[in-house]
């Protein structure tokens, strides 16, 4: 731990190293995180469906997803000869990176060793998470593929709608907690009454919880990728490793959300007894969980039903959230 | 207390590990083990097996361009009311009915999209 005090110390070469091989352990750590949930995902739906999941590579099918991926290193990059191949190629890219980088204020444990602490944290997550729209619609276009394209577009259109309802309803979170800093929104859920946001804001989460779903484009929001019309959406042309990039950055935003929920509503690494970053793995596998439980028992909703529900349902009570939560702060 | 340019330090670390990543992977380790061997049929678009016809760099639907300029208003919006939801303890009752009135006008707006049928799927 003494190592990893580098966030409050003068910059220095020292500094600067402990930083970096910091920033390194996060992004391995995320990859062994999205390699387990694949893994995690196709067991949980497995099992929810009467079937084993992933069992032959590997005890108990451990391996199965470092196969997957090895096997997509290998395998050709094709890219159509009608598409326009410079975004193309950088689409994938420009989707992965934001996912990655949402990650530095996420605050992990109580030590915060690995966590940015950035004073806009809020903004910066929902501002970078935003970025990733322009490479999936940037991949669908590029594509020069009818489903590509209408893919593409779809998930623009989905993404920023329930964008609109998601930030929201963390405002009203940063509204009582007078910060937008994620580590300080933990520790005020520290203090006298030990309540977590999710009880104040319990109207604040549910709006959260589903803009959230239909952010990541799971079920019952997966129409983006709604295969049984569109193949796969916007990356229906894309092949090897930079089809595995577009998955990489959906599953990191998986992690990251549920990273997010956690922080927001459930108070962090805060809980008794167990060590803190104990208690964030054990609420961020269970918002995963959630993800993929909801995507076993939902139905897919219907398109037009899809806009019109975020712009006529979610984000009038999401401003009405916030109107509650403004008068009742200043009452009390 | 963190310092705040270290935070950034660290952050700007995460954009080139973000991007040094996809761009190790996709062009410096994936052509030394993947095959490349393009033939005309593998470069075609997919379209179900049909031989594919038109372009798909079409003038699409309009409405998605809509729910665009919606989602720019409402999110400057909230970008607006972030710092206000900050500082919202010393501002009082004043901070109050001031946001009252923001949100008054984008309720309005919001109500004449809807009344527009701007909110609709056809």
């Amino acid at each position: 731990m003494e190592m990893f005090t580098w966030l409050d110390k003068p910059m220095s070469g020292m500094t600067f190293l402990n930083m970096a091989l910091g920033a390194v352990i996060v992004l391995g750590f995320i990859l062994g995180v999205v390699t387990y949930t694949i893994y995690f995902e196709r067991k949980v739906i497995g099992w929810m469906q009467w079937r084993i999941g992933p069992n032959r590579v590997g005890p108990l099918g451990l391996f199965q997803t470092i196969a997957d991926v090895l096997k997509l290193l290998i395998k050709e990059d094709i890219v159509p000869a009608k598409a326009d191949r410079t975004m193309f190629l950088i689409a994938p890219i420009i989707a992965f990176f934001p996912s990655f980088m949402v990650l530095a204020v996420i605050p992990f444990s109580a030590t915060h060793i690995f966590t940015a602490a950035s004073n806009v944290g809020v903004i910066y997550y929902i501002a970078l998470s935003a970025l990733t729209i322009i490479g999936v619609v940037l991949g669908g276009w590029a594509s020069n593929n009818k489903y590509a394209l209408i893919g593409g577009m779809r998930s623009a259109a989905q993404m920023i709608s329930y964008e609109v309802p998601l930030a929201m309803s963390l405002l009203a979170v940063v509204l009582m907690s007078g910060s937008m800093n994620l580590v300080e929104i933990v520790e005020a859920q520290k203090n006298f009454p030990y309540v977590w946001y999710i009880v104040p804001q319990f109207f604040g989460f549910i709006i959260f919880i589903i803009s959230a779903t239909a952010e990541l484009n799971r079920t019952p929001f997966d129409l983006p990728e709604a295969e049984s019309e569109l193949v796969a959406g916007y990356f229906t042309e894309y092949s090897g490793f930079r089809f595995a990039f577009y998955m990489l950055a959906e599953y990191v935003y998986v992690f990251a959300m549920s990273a997010l929920a956690t922080t927001m509503y459930f108070g962090g690494w805060e809980g008794p007894f167990l060590p803190g970053w104990l208690w964030f793995a054990i609420k961020v596998s269970a918002f995963i969980f959630f993800f993929f439980w909801v995507r076993a028992t939902m139905p897919r909703i219907r398109t037009d039903q899809l806009l019109s529900f975020s712009w006529k349902v979610l984000i009038p009570l999401a401003l009405l959230n916030l109107v509650a939560t403004a008068v009742v702060m200043t009452l009390v | 207390m963190v310092s705040y340019w270290n935070s950034y330090v660290f952050i700007s670390l995460f954009l080139v590990l973000g991007l040094l990543l996809p761009i190790g992977a996709l062009m410096i380790l994936g052509p030394l083990l993947r095959p490349k061997n393009p033939t005309e049929a593998k470069l075609t678009t997919y379209e179900s097996g049909v031989e594919p016809f038109g372009e798909a760099h079409v003038q699409y639907n309009v409405r998605y361009y809509l729910f665009a300029l919606m989602f720019v208003v409402f999110d400057v919006e909230i970008m607006f009311l972030y710092p206000w939801a900050v500082s919202f303890e010393s501002l009082g009752v004043f901070g109050l009915v001031e946001m009252f009135i923001f949100l008054g006008l984008l309720v309005i707006g919001l109500v004449y999209a809807w009344k527009k049928k701007v909110l609709e799927w056809k």
